[in-house]
């Protein structure tokens, strides 16, 4: 699940040229069939959001978001049963999610004649019923539904694929006896940065002592690594000393270079922990 | 001066008798009524005695050393000195300098003008033989109001042929300085030029520059940031602008002086001298130079030197000198000297009697003279590291001349044995976050939180990104990092969250520089072994391999300018950029504070052993404390020093009179950062100097040009130079301070001496008040100072400039002359420290990081709560063993002996042998006090941490805690309980003889 940047660099590639589709993915994971499926699947996902990432601009610019709104009015005037909404955003390679919220959001600020709140927004994306019109509720439904990258739908899934390896992680620590704080008592107690677990003993894992242990049930790119640094292992490491990442799907072995500087990454639950011994006489 | 060296010369006065004189201690009772007498006559210039001793050695060696480095001070100024340029002023870094402080002029001295003018002579003496030259025309005659001295030099002139009345004739060189080359100068070279001497033009005296003690030149180290603040340009500016009026008459003495020496040319038919300046020229100094043998048996006048190196040993050891290692640099120059410009061994005709023959003749003198210095310095020398001990031993020329010296310190060697005190695991750790002060609640908002969140990341972004990229060329920390600093501290400024970054930022600094490995310094005992692995010839490759290596790492010579070693760096470059008044100020609260709580810490934190077993191994742990806190305070000082004097610092002092009085006055008014004074007072009080003193040393490197004007600062100096006076290393005793406590102080102090802002002549001066060292230590408590809490490792970590002893040593090993002016900068092993840091850690290894990581991490009362129980409970366990099991011991061992001695009757064998048996016997036993000593830790000490550790505290934490307290005592009880078998076997003994003594603990 460690993947040299030349193995990850190939599989990239390939996912350029695929739209993101289950059916790719299978493809994909012909293509590749040593990687794992939740590996893949990850990457794949990511790849799908830089390249979100990079057309967002062109969906949002006050003529195309007039012109699916009118593409979307003329379709469910012609059939409010079929998945308009769902087949423009394929056909113009956007996220479905995201295209149900450029008309939602155009809806409803034709309807109440002012912007709508993010907060209504995302209300209404997360629980379609909410939606004064059916219609565009069945089409958004259908969107939230087919996103397999985007959307509340996925949202939900990722917190819990997350959450359930920090469960994981946890019944690792407590079988193997270590004592910790979760992130929950850490924020009880006013640390201003929490990793999910921090060691109350240091252990040593490969010869480097761990302080800290971040779960990340995806796969660590370089672009998410990077922000990750930024944003939480480097405060962490400010905060507690060095401590240990686990991307449960795999990372890219040039990523994990901070090794001496205190940040480790391993792709599962390293299994030589040394702990501090009792006696050592 | 000349005179009382003249003097003893002739055997008039003793020069037991002539030190007394100088370190201005009582008369004895068997001193001859001459002896007094003549030396009460000399007494106005009493003081002068040394700066005039160690220059008049400095000029002869001049001509030996020419190819040497400069010694300190010496040779370089002569070229910028000549009697024949136009009276320069003083230059600007020195002259000025020199105007700082005003003495206050001895009582006996009626006329202020007469000490000045004969001060000035002498400490303006710029070349060799400037100094007599001022001696002869200008003080006695220009002056001409100074009776004792004119009568005390008397017979001197009657003695010496050609010198009717005072006109002197002077020496050879001083009148060949107007035809020769400055021979004892040093030759156009980097060393040349980089290492200005503080030696100074002639300053002129005069009523508006009567202030303006010239410096003493030979304290003058080659300070390297004296060159930039010395603009070449003020060299060749004559005196003209600014030029008080009185200098003129400077000029005009200046004129005189030249004819009334060129009248004496005349006068005197036949030089009395030779002249060693029309020697051979000097010798190629790129060329090979083989160093010169020297041989005892040429030495020219064995007992001239032999009464000069005395009274120059004397001098030393009664810390009449500013520096001492300067001067075993010095000596050691002179002991490796390659070869001597030679004089013509014809002309030499030696004059016992008189000063004007050149001292060092020849190389063999020179060598000769060192050696004898050698031998009485015996005792400091034994004291250096084993490389310099070794170093010292293998000299060729040492073992020729003294077989005797060189089987003491073969033997020093031998014994010497490298205590490591200092184990501190070197760590770029984050400083922890702590819930009780770094949490939400600490904050008076939450903007302010939040924004110290953010600073908190980016101060170790600035800090990671410095770590990866200071090293790289052309890399600069104001660009690179800046503007980024700078907008950390805006915002800090904006949420007024100054207090908590620095509180950080303290605490980062102690993290990452007060371990020696943090401070970029070489781990000691490397380099030695290093060089002497690779034996001399390969030396000379190495050195020719330094050669080609563009920029060698300079060591920066025996009294290096305070300087921001390694991660240091980081963090004086971070307060420049910041430049954030702020920040500033609450980084000096902060540190003032941090300082006086470390300086208050009590230490020893426990009685010395109760029994003269135990001591052993708490004063490892003791050690190791003091060294902490002492290196953290060291640290602390310096920075504070820094961050202090920042806004008044400037490469030079201020030029005029009038300026000079105002910023005195302005100043004088701000009352100090810290109370130093008041600290050193309450240190020397309590006898704790070897604490206060090497940090405030620390802190007072830093002062500006301002700061010995103030009478607070002056006072605090005033302090320093009667503590200096008072630490004589050969005094032992009861309350005496122990030796290597005494020489770190020594060491340290001497260097202050040498910062360049400290006036020069300060040294020197009479007696002042010295009411405020009147302490009554009577009452006080056996202190710091009377335990062994200095060690050498700690003496080489604060002092690593000590370390150019042993370079200078093996510079003469490799058989080098290199461009950096003869000495070889040894290539820094840093490899060695380097590999060693990348090799993977050992399990134990593993296991204390584990331990210093969870002690890291945990609020700091849990490590004060274990150590206390550990020491405590250690403690307990080796008193439980001794009453049980080596009492048992000690008896067995007893009735063990009455076998022996009824077995073997009268004819009692070899004791050591007898011990042997015993010991072999016993030893088992012995093992099982480990065993007993384990057990009883165990027992103990779950239940004390415990009681100690707050409720609260998690289970786990209290668990390790236990656990490690169990660990660190058990190592620790295992080396009472060897120890305490041992013991068991020598108590048994004792009664009957006394025995070879028990090994220290800490060696095993």
């Amino acid at each position: 699940m460690i993947l040299t940047k030349a193995q990850y660099d190939e599989i990239a590639q390939c996912l350029v040229s695929v739209p993101p589709t289950r059916q790719s993915l299978r493809k994909l994971k012909q293509r590749f069939p040593s990687q794992s499926q939740a590996t893949l699947l990850s990457i794949f996902s990511q790849e799908y959001q830089k390249h979100i990432k990079r057309t967002h601009s062109k969906h949002h610019t006050s003529e195309a978001i007039e012109s699916y709104y009118q593409r979307y009015l003329n379709g469910v005037v012609k059939n409010g049963a079929a998945p308009v909404l769902l087949e423009l955003a394929n056909e113009v390679e956007y996220a479905p999610s995201l295209m149900a919220r450029i008309i939602l959001e155009r809806f409803l600020q034709e309807r109440d004649e002012t912007p709508p709140s993010k907060s209504v927004i995302n209300s209404m994306l997360r629980d379609p019923s909410q939606i004064p019109d059916g219609v565009l509720a069945n089409q958004v439904y259908q969107c939230i539904v087919n996103d397999c990258c985007y959307g509340p739908l996925v949202d939900c899934i990722k917190h819990a694929i997350g959450h359930e390896h920090e469960i994981l992680l946890r019944d690792l620590l407590l079988e193997k006896n270590l004592s910790f704080l979760d992130e929950d008592q850490l924020r009880a107690k006013g640390y201003d940065k929490t990793p999910d677990f921090i060691l109350q003993v240091p252990v040593a894992v490969e010869g480097h002592i761990i302080h800290w242990i971040e779960s990340k049930a995806s796969f660590g790119d370089e672009c998410s690594h990077h922000a990750y640094l930024h944003d939480q292992f480097w405060s962490y490491w400010n905060r507690f000393g060095p401590g240990l990442v686990i991307y449960w799907y795999g990372f890219i072995q040039e990523l994990d270079c901070n090794r001496e500087r205190g940040i480790l990454l391993k792709a599962c639950f390293p299994t030589d922990i040394i702990t501090l011994c009792h006696s050592t006489a | 001066m000349a005179a009382v060296l003249e003097s003893l010369l002739r055997e008039e006065v003793s020069v037991a008798a002539a030190v007394r004189w100088v370190a201005r201690r009582p008369q004895r009772s068997e001193e001859s009524p001459g002896e007094a007498a003549a030396l009460r006559a000399l007494q106005p210039l009493r003081k002068d005695f040394v700066p005039f001793l160690l220059n008049f050695l400095r000029e002869q060696s001049g001509r030996v050393l020419p190819q040497g480095p400069p010694t300190p001070a010496k040779a370089p100024g002569a070229a910028a000195a000549l009697p024949g340029r136009p009276a320069g002023p003083a230059r600007a870094g020195r002259g000025a300098r020199s105007q700082l402080f005003p003495a206050p002029e001895p009582p006996a001295a009626a006329a202020a003008e007469a000490p000045l003018a004969r001060r000035g002579g002498r400490r303006r003496g710029a070349g060799p033989g400037r100094e007599r030259g001022g001696r002869g025309a200008p003080e006695d005659g220009g002056g001409g109001d100074s009776p004792p001295w004119a009568g005390a030099r008397r017979p001197r002139g009657a003695g010496s042929p050609g010198s009717p009345g005072r006109a002197l004739p002077d020496p050879p060189n001083l009148r060949n300085l107007e035809e020769f080359p400055p021979v004892g100068s040093v030759p156009p070279g980097p060393a040349g030029r980089t290492k200005p001497s503080r030696r100074i033009n002639p300053t002129p005296v005069s009523e508006e520059r009567s202030l303006s003690k010239p410096k003493t030149c030979f304290t003058s180290p080659p300070i390297s940031c004296v060159p930039s603040s010395q603009p070449s340009a003020l060299d060749t500016s004559p005196w003209g602008l600014g030029l008080p009026p009185g200098c003129r008459s400077l000029q005009e003495e200046r004129a005189m002086l030249r004819k009334e020496r060129s009248k004496q040319l005349q006068q005197s038919p036949a030089p009395t001298c030779p002249l060693p300046e029309s020697g051979p020229p000097l010798p190629s100094r790129t060329g090979s130079l083989a160093a010169e043998p020297a041989d005892p048996a040429r030495v020219s006048s064995r007992q001239r030197l032999e009464v000069v190196a005395l009274v120059y040993s004397s001098c030393i050891a009664e810390n009449l000198v500013p520096n001492l290692f300067l001067e075993l640099y010095f000596v050691l120059q002179l002991l490796t000297a390659r070869r001597m410009v030679a004089a013509k061994d014809s002309d030499v005709e030696p004059s016992q009697d008189s000063l004007e023959s050149p001292l060092f003749q020849s190389i063999h003198d020179c060598v000769f003279f060192a050696v004898q210095v050698l031998e009485h310095q015996f005792q400091i020398l034994s004291y250096l590291d084993k490389g310099t001990l070794k170093l010292l031993a293998e000299n060729e020329r040492l073992l020729c001349f003294s077989p005797a010296l060189q089987g003491r310190l073969r033997a020093a060697y031998e014994g010497s044995v490298a205590k490591v005190s200092l184990t501190m695991p070197p760590s770029a750790q984050a400083v922890s976050f702590q819930p009780e002060t770094d949490n939400r609640a600490n904050f008076s908002s939450d903007r302010a939180f939040h924004t110290f969140k953010k600073q908190r990341d980016v101060f170790y972004e600035v800090l990671r990104e410095w770590e990866d990229r200071h090293e790289e060329p052309g890399w600069d920390f104001e660009k690179g990092l800046g503007s980024r600093i700078r907008a950390m501290m805006s915002q800090l400024s904006a949420a007024c969250s100054h207090s908590h970054f620095v509180r950080l930022f303290q605490k980062q600094l102690l993290q990452m520089c007060q371990s020696p490995g943090g401070a970029g310094g070489p781990v000691l005992g490397e380099a030695p072994d290093v060089l002497n692995m690779l034996g001399a010839d390969k030396l000379g490759r190495l050195r020719r391999l330094q050669e080609r290596l563009a920029a060698p790492p300079s060591g920066g010579g025996p009294c290096p300018p305070p300087t921001f070693p390694g991660c240091q760096g980081f963090f004086k470059d971070f307060i420049l950029s910041a430049s954030s008044f702020q920040f500033n100020q609450h980084l000096m609260d902060s540190l003032s504070l941090k300082i006086q709580e470390l300086n208050g810490l009590p230490l020893p934190q426990h009685e010395p052993g109760d029994e003269d077993g135990e001591s052993d191994v708490d004063w490892q742990g003791e050690r190791r404390q003091f060294a902490v806190v002492l290196l953290s305070l060291r640290l602390l000082a310096k920075f504070l020093g820094f961050v202090a004097f920042l806004p008044y610092r400037g490469p030079e002092p201020p030029q005029s009179r009038e300026l000079q009085d105002s910023f005195v006055a302005l100043r004088s008014q701000v009352p100090p950062v810290l109370d130093v004074r008041a600290l050193l007072q309450q240190g020397l009080q309590a006898q704790r100097a070897v604490l206060t003193v090497p940090w405030l040393v620390e802190f007072l490197s830093f002062a500006d040009h301002i700061v010995p004007l103030l009478d607070y600062y002056r006072s605090v100096f005033t302090l320093l130079l009667h503590l200096h006076r008072s630490l004589v290393l050969s005094w032992e005793g009861e309350g005496e301070m122990c030796f290597l406590n005494k020489l770190l102080l020594l060491a340290v102090l001497g260097w202050l001496f040498q910062i360049p802002t400290v006036p020069e002549d300060f040294f020197f001066l009479e007696e002042c008040q010295v009411d405020a060292l009147e302490v009554d230590t009577a009452t006080s408590e056996r202190g710091l100072d009377s335990v062994p809490v200095v060690d050498q490792q700690l003496l080489y970590t604060c002092c690593p400039y000590i370390g150019e002893l042993r370079k200078l040593l093996a510079s003469w090993v490799s058989g080098s002359s290199g461009r950096s002016g003869g000495f070889v900068r040894k290539i820094t092993p840093t490899t060695t420290t380097g590999l060693g840091a990348q090799l993977p850690p050992s399990s134990q290894g593993l296991q204390a990081q584990l331990a210093q990581a969870f002690f890291h991490n945990q609020p700091p009362s849990l490590r004060r709560t274990v150590e206390f129980v550990a020491e405590r409970i250690g403690s307990n366990c080796v008193k439980h063993i001794k009453a049980t099991l080596v009492a048992d011991l000690v008896r067995q061992a007893e009735s063990l002996l009455q076998e022996q001695r009824v077995t073997q009757g009268q004819e009692v064998g070899d004791p050591a042998q007898l011990l042997e048996i015993l010991y072999s016997q016993l030893c088992p036993h012995g093992a099982q006090a480990l065993t007993q000593g384990r057990e009883f830790c165990q027992r103990k000490s779950p239940g004390a941490v415990r009681a100690l550790l707050p409720e609260e505290t998690p289970a786990a934490v209290c668990s390790r805690a236990e656990a490690w307290n169990q660990q660190a005592r058990v190592v620790c009880a295992r080396a009472c309980m060897f120890s305490a078998a041992q013991r068991a076997l020598l108590w048994g003994w004792r009664p009957r003889r006394p025995v070879r003594g028990c090994q220290p603990i800490s060696q095993r």
